[in-house]
């Protein structure tokens, strides 16, 4: 067969703006998941029971189904029950959100339950109120332990945003696949559309060692 | 009025009594040791007196405030009493010098020059200001305990409490911290210690305690304790720590 390089030039603007989606869906997703995982994860950690059930109940519903399911939810079902209209990236985003949330609230806990009980006794022991053990002693040693972990669910995250070619969002997998709808070139697009991916997911990892040689594990 | 008094203290974990009305006063200046039996009470009477452990009955007053007193007691007791952990506790992320800044930042509001000079001069006070940069993890063991019997300082307490603070160190690096604790009972720094250190009770203490299954067994002079105890028990227990 004949590898052909002007196939993959051609589609390579359609590619890059694909590739332009899918960060955007999994940055602004990331974002949104990892605030919610860290609230989530502290309620888990030292919430009330109240609370505490909420989170559980959250986590439970989304480790329990699909990403495919969620997002065909929020696009397809959810505009039904409540009535109002999501457009493909705001579902896209939002199933990140809260699907990326709910793994990394069980991140945060266990990396909170790592930390040795005693230096939350130290910090309590001057007069800190519990908040503030939490912000500067706990939480960012906990952080650095979370480090690898993340790094996990960021790169799983990026990638499972080419399931979002199921709700019609024009991010890198759809356009490939829109691409050789049209001129039937397999081998090239699909090995265009795996570079690029791999290309993000290295830069991806760079910043992530770098972040890691910047914070170690103490 | 006293520094520390406790008034028919109850501790229990669970259905297992820790502390069984527990009645003690200490007075400023007083270096009380406390020695017993593991399983006895003494490391959960310390954590009652700046409310890490929390009682189900009776009252603990420190200079006057209340453990059962709220949030806001709880705070000035937590800022008058200095405290030091068995497993020394630095935080490991901070240099020892930024280990003894943070309490006086923030718990006590100082501005970061202040603190920085308060932490030298401290740090200076323990004989290391020389490590004042290094992590943690560079210390050795008694220098890790020194930088925070330093940090407890820092936040200008009026009472110290000591668990245990030479039992995870080796033989050799104990002295350096008890030399750090004779210096400070030598300035009349109120001290209650939590210890096996039995010639320390001897030579440092002015009181010494025996607890047993959450009771104060025995109450005295250390010396007289010590060279003549009045129970078999106490005389069991000596002979077993030596």
């Amino acid at each position: 067969m004949d590898f052909q390089w002007s196939v993959i030039w051609e589609a390579l603007p359609n590619l890059l703006q694909g590739a332009r989606l899918t960060i955007l869906i999994a940055a602004v997703g990331l974002a949104g998941g990892l605030t919610l995982g860290a609230l989530a994860g502290m309620v888990r950690t030292y919430g009330p029971k109240s609370l505490d059930w909420l989170a559980r109940s959250y986590i439970l519903l989304i480790r329990g189904t699909p990403l495919v399911v969620q997002v065909m939810f929020i696009y397809f079902a959810l505009p039904i029950i409540a009535g109002v209209r999501i457009d493909g990236l705001t579902a896209a985003i939002l199933s990140i959100i809260i699907n990326s949330g709910a793994y990394v609230a069980e991140i945060v806990r266990g990396a909170l339950l790592s930390i040795p009980k005693g230096l939350q006794e130290a910090g309590l022991a001057m007069g800190l109120p519990f908040r503030k053990v939490l912000r500067l002693i706990i939480g960012p040693l906990a952080f650095r332990r979370m480090i690898p972990a993340l790094g996990n669910q960021c790169i799983t995250s990026l990638k499972d945003t080419s399931l979002f070619i199921v709700i019609g969002v024009g991010e890198l997998t759809r356009q490939g696949q829109e691409i050789m709808a049209e001129n039937y070139r397999a081998v090239e697009i699909w090995t265009a559309v795996a570079v690029i991916y791999l290309l993000i997911l290295t830069a991806m990892a760079y910043g992530l060692k770098y972040i890691e040689k910047r914070m170690p594990i103490l | 009025m006293s520094m520390v008094e406790f008034k028919q203290v109850v501790k229990s974990f669970g259905s297992l009594t820790v502390l069984d009305k527990v009645d003690l006063s200490i007075e400023p200046g007083e270096v009380v040791v406390i020695i017993g039996p593991s399983g006895s009470g003494k490391s959960t009477l310390l954590r009652c007196i700046n409310a890490l452990e929390t009682i189900q009955d009776g009252d603990i007053l420190v200079d006057g405030r209340s453990v059962r007193g709220g949030k806001e007691e709880i705070h000035q007791i937590r800022l008058e009493a200095g405290m030091v952990f068995q497993q020394f506790n630095l935080f490991p992320q901070m240099t020892a010098l930024e280990n003894v800044m943070f309490g006086p930042i923030n718990a006590r509001g100082m501005k970061k020059a202040e603190a920085r000079a308060l932490a030298v001069q401290i740090l200076g006070k323990v004989g290391l200001e020389a490590k004042a940069n290094h992590s943690p993890a560079q210390l050795s063991g008694g220098q890790q305990q020194r930088v925070a019997i330093a940090r407890a300082l820092a936040i200008r307490p009026a009472l110290m409490l000591f668990d245990e603070p030479t039992s995870a160190l080796d033989p050799e690096l104990r002295h350096e911290v008890l030399k750090v604790m004779r210096d400070l009972a030598a300035e009349n720094m109120t001290m209650v210690v939590v210890t096996h250190e039995i010639e320390f009770a001897r030579q440092v203490g002015s009181r010494l305690i025996f607890m047993e299954g959450g009771k104060i067994v025995h109450d005295g002079n250390p010396v007289e304790l010590l060279s003549n105890p009045p129970s078999s028990r106490l005389k069991d227990f000596l002979q077993h720590v030596h």
